[in-house]
């Protein structure tokens, strides 16, 4: 494939990504490429900078070289509210929501709407607002817990009321960090069919440990190992690589 | 203007309509005018409180330099009423006749380019409101957009209201120095010093209290009030909702400011003098204390906190001036470790809870027929 003749282009385009830590690599020339409508699962043992990633593509971290382009647009140089704005969202590893306010706020607050200090002023809670709550809440399974403060919601509803806090920004790009870690056997299957159900319009990045999840939902996975890619393809491909088993499944 | 609940719920419009009838009524009946006199001058810090309570019991910046603002409002309001107070013939024995007495002192022998303006009441009020808000912007935008927050911002505030108060004692001539800007006598004519006087500054300020109660009761109950509450928790998932954080931070901050600055300048009209005693790193602290001990998530308990504090000081340093300063130091401990949620919280965990008990038992007892028409108890909206 040559240079500027790429069929499609990509949605999401990292290449020679590089960030360096006092001089530790934490990820090494790392490129790859997620097409539309795509989920892709990044795998690979402890410390291999997969979380690191994530950071980079949201802006949490600044890259020490290399270029990451959403779009066209490079994100590198954009805050991370910024990023968000151009249609990036990112859930963290451990749930991050928003323990003094209800899952109705918790979700109003993610409504891509009045997002600067004035705007906030005037916004107003209207019907539009109101119906894109409900649904996403149905979606993620707290229809009935609206006015349940999120300090009284279990692990995994917490980590569903992220997602959801996601979904309703709608992002054309969404980042999920062990999504399913810590999470009961019923909470997984549900998991995994929230996961299938929004990613219709959607290209989704998630790390996750747990394979029979990752078997599931993954088009095409992602090994890193060291910062750099170890292998890449389809699951198929990648749990018959002779080098995954060795630093990774084979333990 | 259109609120998606209730401007106040039940137990805040109860809060507001006792505050209201202690302030306006009940106090101004009970007390003398040197009493109520006292009051007004608490009154004061009740407004930082309320700054406070936005900035830090909502957005979860805790400033240890609200002094500043403080100092900014009376300065701004004691350099008008000074000026007043140095007409010429006023003046006529200094060597220099029509500036401040303390600039004659310092062989000073014309009125300071900065000082001109403030002879325009106009100019005055803006300035009380936009010197302290400008302040606060260019502080938090330097502070905030580099991400500097929790202790190394409280360290710095307390560093800029050390400054503040080194420059203000060091330009003596310009400012009064040590000593402040006393004798100030006259609004615009109107003698501010005679008991008549002071009573209708005491309800001017309870007035003026009463609009930023309103103002930040309003705020709080916008989506902004909500993201501040966001940011306190996870500032990082306010950040990925796609706010910028720096600038609500900001703005909570400068409404802090503002309202520190609107108590200063009432404390310069109420007590007819402003120094740098009110403006240093132990006022600024004691202004937290208020909002601690009021419930700093509350804004009424800030106003109730600035009350009862004072009322405490004044009782025991006019017994024992020594012990003071340690027992602000023990109330200030005991509330961060026994009651974190300060006096609101005392009051809504130990004294609401029971009257909800009461109130639903004589519900239950006085049967049907009354259950409808007291079920609420708010008023129509």
């Amino acid at each position: 494939m040559l240079i500027g003749h790429q069929p499609k282009p990509f949605l999401l385009a990292v290449e020679a990504l590089t960030v360096s830590f006092d001089g530790f690599k934490a990820v090494n020339n790392l490129s790859f490429y997620v097409e539309e409508n795509e989920i892709r699962v990044i795998i690979g043992p402890n410390g291999a900078g997969k979380t690191t990633v994530l950071d980079l593509i949201c802006g949490k971290t600044k890259a020490t070289s290399g270029s990451i382009q959403f779009r066209g647009k490079e994100l590198t140089k954009l805050k991370e509210n910024q990023i968000v704005q151009t249609g990036v969202g990112r859930k963290f590893q451990t749930p991050s929501v928003f323990e003094d306010l209800t899952v109705f706020e918790n979700l109003e607050i993610s409504y891509p709407r009045g997002r600067t200090v004035f705007g906030s002023l005037v916004f107003q809670r209207d019907d539009a607002v109101k119906q894109r709550i409900e649904e996403v809440a149905e979606m993620i399974f707290l229809k009935d817990r609206l006015d349940t403060y999120a300090d009284q919601l279990s692990h995994g509803q917490k980590q569903w009321l992220e997602i959801g806090m996601l979904l309703i920004q709608d992002p054309e790009l969404l980042m999920l960090d062990e999504p399913v870690a810590g999470m009961s056997v019923s909470e997984r299957a549900k998991t995994a069919e929230l996961l299938n159900r929004i990613i219709k319009d959607r290209s989704v990045l998630v790390i996750e440990h747990d394979m029979k999840f990752v078997e599931d939902i993954a088009h095409k996975v992602t090994v890193l190992h060291q910062g750099q890619i170890l292998s890449e393809g389809t699951m198929e491909k990648v749990k018959n690589d002779p080098r995954v088993i060795e630093v990774y499944l084979g333990h | 203007m259109i609120i998606n609940s209730r401007f106040f719920n039940r137990s805040e419009l109860i809060g507001f309509v006792a505050l209201g009838l202690i302030l306006f009524v009940i106090l101004p009946l009970s007390l003398d005018v040197f009493r109520l006199n006292l009051v007004a001058k608490y009154l004061t810090y009740a407004f930082v409180a309320i700054g406070l309570v936005l900035c830090w019991g909502y957005g979860g910046i805790l400033s240890l330099g609200q002094g500043v603002f403080f100092g900014l409002g009376g300065y701004c309001m004691a350099m008008f009423l000074k000026l007043e107070a140095s007409s010429v013939e006023n003046t006529k024995i200094q060597s220099t006749p029509g500036i401040p007495d303390f600039m004659d002192w310092n062989q000073i022998t014309a009125l300071p380019l900065f000082w001109q303006p403030f002879h325009s009441l106009t100019f005055t009020v803006l300035a009380i409101i936009l010197v302290p808000g400008l302040f606060a912007l260019i502080i938090g935008t330097a502070m905030f957009k580099r991400r500097v927050g929790g202790t190394y911002f409280a360290i710095i505030t307390q560093a800029v209201a050390a400054i503040l108060t080194i420059l203000i004692v060091g330009q003596q001539g310009y400012t009064g120095g040590i000593n402040g800007m006393t004798d100030l006598r006259t609004l615009k004519g109107w003698d501010i010093r005679p008991d008549h006087a002071k009573v209708v500054l005491y309800f001017f300020e309870v007035f003026l209290l009463f609009g930023c109660i309103l103002i930040a009761q309003f705020i709080r109950l916008t989506k902004l009030g909500r993201i501040l509450v966001a940011m306190r928790e996870q500032e990082d998932r306010v950040r990925f909702s796609g706010y910028s954080v720096a600038n609500f931070k900001i703005f909570a901050f400068c409404m802090a400011a503002i309202f520190a600055a609107i108590g200063g300048a009432m404390f310069a009209l109420n007590v007819g003098f402003m120094s740098p005693s009110f403006v240093g790193i132990v006022p600024s602290i004691e202004m937290v204390i208020y909002t601690a001990v009021g419930g700093r998530t509350s804004i009424f308990g800030a106003v109730w906190g600035a009350l009862l504090v004072n009322f405490a000081k004044t009782g025991l340093s006019e017994s024992f001036p020594q012990l003071w300063l340690f027992g602000l130091g023990a109330l200030f401990i005991a509330v961060v470790l026994a009651f974190p949620n300060g006096l609101s919280g005392i009051w809504a965990d130990h004294v609401q809870s029971r009257i909800d008990r009461l109130v639903s038992s004589i519900k239950k007892k006085s049967g049907d027929w009354t259950s409808n028409s007291v079920a609420d108890g708010a008023p129509a909206e």
